[in-house]
């Protein structure tokens, strides 16, 4: 049997990130909007757009974590140790976050204190998962099957810019999605913090844009030799056009556009990135080949993965349709 | 003081773990007993099943959120503190916690939000339904995750290659020789433990001249339960032991405090270990039981730990106390379970206060026996991660040094010190409330995921008001 299914499997993996990505991107940027939000009401109303979704988006990251176990164990094995305390961070932040969310309803008299652990917790988890990308594009001290580098390696000024970038790109995918479920005020101001951000994200694409390829001769080869160059010309063509689109969206009266927008902006980075390390999951030592975990193990997890994902997307699917529609005061959802 | 990965590694691990198995030991039995309530409720009709099955409900709600977020710091352990273990056994491991956690995941999704908040809006037979597929989410969760626990105890079906487990035969794999009685042992363990709880907030509920007709049906679901499983659970243990006898000698070595092997042994009822110089001090014994216990004859033989190299021994101070704190509670239990037995002619058992507050004082024994249990089977599998083949010192991050387990550990106890306590309080005032009418929706769409969300305009608008105050 010859079957090779690991493109399935960095595909199936890749969906799951990036669906990670923009679906608790969301969620964890209207966290970080919501310490900004100007009143009590308001608040409220931000925090109620995110209430019936937030803990399913989140369950997809122990998708991503398990799906490189299973898949891609050495990458695992190697990229998370290197990245000790951003996960270490992460994972308390989002605890955090949860938690406060579960009882900022429950317990009115501390509701200041969970307000503020809501959105701390979002901007910690954030800017730790930032880091872990930035970390990630770097590369790590590899030695055989181990990382051997120190567990701070990951504190480089590059990681440190992609933590902040994230910052402003998931909160960009909140204000998106704030325009999408609310109205009025509270939208006009939305979108107003949705420019900001985009200004931020725009300064962030070009910083790694222009850093990766100078710090990466790996990367600078594949995007500007002949004839690469001319078949990834358009990568960088539909982010700006992207852009231009997002910030005339964000300015007008589109309901919709913006939070497109702003996925269509992650898409393009996302693939931008895939296109600079591809085909490396432990960039520059190990491909998804060399990672990938036995043909048995990958065939054996396989077959319950099929049966069950289409029901978890489907069931998705389903919760956003009946949960579609502007958040109000009078009928929150929480 | 020297500050040791390996050591702090495993005392995060065990802070960690000892946290979250506290709520699939709760939240397997809850759902399974709920189920067995919307059941009687669909088959009988009567409103009393509603009643009690609403207000367990809501508590399992919290529970198991809190099951999920403790849950999702468990998968990235492996990676951040025991990358090597990782590596050299993914291949065979890596998909059956996969399967737990989409199991686990798979009935969140799907099924919980019916089973939460769908009462008035699903047909009964679909509630029931959706009960039913929660319970058997859990049970196939905690099948995976013993599964792959055990593998680790007694492991089988692998090849190495390149100092690397690779699979050769899933079944042998999974249905490992220490697999059917740690799952038996432990379903029927976390099963103990919720009808403990159910059996103390029924004496509580009594106590305080509350739901009176609830209560009584709590108690006296619980008790019937129990009469059939403290006594299974015994004998479970038992062959538990037997397997562990055969498979792992050592650990049973260690739970029994066996230095020297010898024929006939006695039972060590308590003593003070002492590994340095490998003798038991101040041993209380009782002559030949070791043997009848352990072999089930007068003269077997027990090997003691000298027979291994010291560098291949478990400690013995944790699995030897864990085991008698264990053994100590199931006969705390098995009083409990008759003496209600025996009290419920005439219905004794519901106006005895010593018995009431007696329930009410061992509600929590069944966390402490999964935990004293867990450290026992745990511990004793050192020195190794997988039993004889990879060493525990040898599973860590090669990268990690002490002070960042250090700081990694501090950050956990506080953040854990904070959630924890505050979920307990959060569910002891579920229970103060009580089972009543009309609070079976509203409160339970607060925790966990509002997941079918048509009820969004029909429940939920009360709530929304003192989102403000």
């Amino acid at each position: 049997m010859a079957l090779d299914l690991v493109p399935l499997w960095t595909a199936l993996l890749a969906l799951a990130v990036f669906y990670y990505v923009v679906f608790d991107g969301f969620d964890l940027g209207v966290g970080i909007l919501y310490g900004f939000a100007p009143d009590e009401t308001e608040r409220g109303l931000v925090m109620n757009s995110v209430a019936p979704v937030w803990d399913g988006n989140e369950t997809w990251l122990v998708f991503g974590g398990i799906g490189l176990l299973a898949a891609f164990p050495l990458a695992f094995a190697i990229i998370i140790p290197a990245v000790y305390f951003p996960i270490l961070v992460m994972l308390l932040a989002l605890v955090f976050r949860g938690v406060a969310f579960e009882f900022r309803f429950k317990r009115p008299r501390l509701r200041r204190f969970w307000d503020r652990a809501f959105c701390g917790g979002s901007a910690v988890a954030t800017f730790a998962q930032g880091v872990v990308l930035g970390a990630f594009i770097q590369g790590f001290k590899v030695d055989g099957r181990h990382f051997t580098g120190t567990s701070f390696d990951w504190a480089t000024p590059f990681a440190l810019l992609t933590g902040v970038a994230l910052m402003f790109g998931y909160g960009l995918l909140g204000a998106g999605w704030l325009v999408l479920k609310t109205e009025g005020d509270l939208q006009q101001w939305a979108r107003r913090a949705g420019r900001i951000c985009l200004i931020a994200v725009i300064i962030a694409i070009l910083a790694v844009s222009t850093w990766t390829p100078l710090a990466d001769s790996h990367i600078a080869t594949r995007w500007f030799s002949w004839p690469n160059i001319a078949f990834l010309a358009p990568v960088p063509v539909i982010t700006a056009l992207i852009a231009a689109g997002e910030w005339y969206a964000l300015g007008r009266s589109h309901e919709v556009l913006p939070f497109f927008g702003a996925v269509g902006l992650f898409l393009m980075s996302f693939l931008g990135i895939a296109i600079s390390l591809w085909p490396m999951i432990v960039p520059y030592h190990y491909t998804l080949w060399q990672a990938a975990s036995s043909e048995s193990t990958q065939a054996f997890l396989l077959i319950g993965t099929l049966f069950l994902l289409p029901i978890i997307l489907f069931y998705t699917a389903w919760s956003y349709w009946v949960f579609r529609g502007k958040v109000r005061g009078e009928l929150g959802y929480h | 003081m020297h500050l040791d990965a390996v050591f702090l590694s495993r005392l995060q691990w065990a802070w960690v773990i000892a946290w979250h198995i506290l709520l699939p030991a709760f939240t397997v039995g809850l759902a399974s007993y709920i189920a067995v309530l919307e059941g009687l409720y669909f088959f009988t009709g009567r409103e009393l099943w509603f009643r009690i099955s609403g207000f367990w409900t809501k508590i399992f709600a919290v529970s198991f959120g809190m099951g999920v977020v403790s849950g999702i710091i468990m998968p990235f352990q492996f990676g951040t503190n025991w990358s090597r273990f990782t590596d050299a056994t993914a291949d065979v491991l890596s998909p059956m916690m996969a399967y737990e956690g989409l199991m686990a995941f798979f009935l969140e999704a799907s099924f919980l939000g019916v089973l939460l908040f769908g009462r008035r809006l699903v047909p009964r037979w679909a509630h029931f339904f959706a009960a039913v597929m929660v319970a058997s989410g859990t049970l196939m969760s905690s099948f995976w995750i013993l599964s792959t626990n055990s593998w680790m105890q007694t492991p089988q079906g692998y090849k190495i290659v390149d100092g690397r487990f690779e699979p050769v035969d899933w079944l042998a794999i999974i249905f490992n020789p220490s697999f059917p009685y740690r799952l038996a042992h432990n379903v029927t363990a976390f099963y103990i433990t919720t009808a403990f709880v159910v059996l103390g907030v029924g004496a509580y509920l009594l106590r305080r001249g509350k739901s009176h007709e609830e209560a009584r049906m709590m108690i006296r679901m619980a008790l019937d339960l129990l009469i059939i499983l403290v006594p299974l659970q015994m004998v479970l243990g038992d062959m538990h032991g037997l397997n562990t006898l055969k498979y792992q000698p050592a650990k049973l070595a260690a739970i029994e405090g066996r230095y020297d092997t010898a024929r006939p042994v006695p039972l060590t009822l308590f003593g003070i270990p002492d590994d340095k110089d490998a003798v038991m001090r101040d041993a209380v014994e009782i002559p030949r039981i070791g043997s009848l216990i352990l072999t089930h004859r007068w003269n077997g033989e027990i090997k003691g730990l000298k027979e291994w190299p010291a560098d291949e021994r478990p400690p013995v101070g944790p699995p030897f106390f864990a085991f008698r704190i264990m053994v100590a509670i199931a006969f705390i239990m098995l009083f409990v379970v008759v003496a209600g037995q025996v009290m419920r002619r005439g219905g004794r058992v519901y106006r005895s206060g010593w018995f009431l507050r007696l329930c009410q004082w061992t509600a929590p024994l069944g966390f402490i026996a999964v935990v004293a249990g867990w450290t026992t089977t745990e511990v004793g599998r050192q020195p190794w991660t997988v039993y004889g083949l990879l060493r525990t010192a040898d599973s860590v991050s090669p990268s990690l040094t002490g002070s960042d387990v250090a700081i990694s550990l501090a950050f956990y106890v506080v953040v854990y010190l904070i959630m924890f306590p505050t979920g307990i309080a959060f569910m002891a005032g579920l229970v103060r409330n009580g089972p009543r009418d009309g609070n079976l929706e509203p409160a339970a769409i607060e925790s966990g995921r509002p997941g079918l969300p048509f009820e969004s305009a029909s429940v939920q608008p009360a709530r929304s008001t003192k989102g403000e105050d």
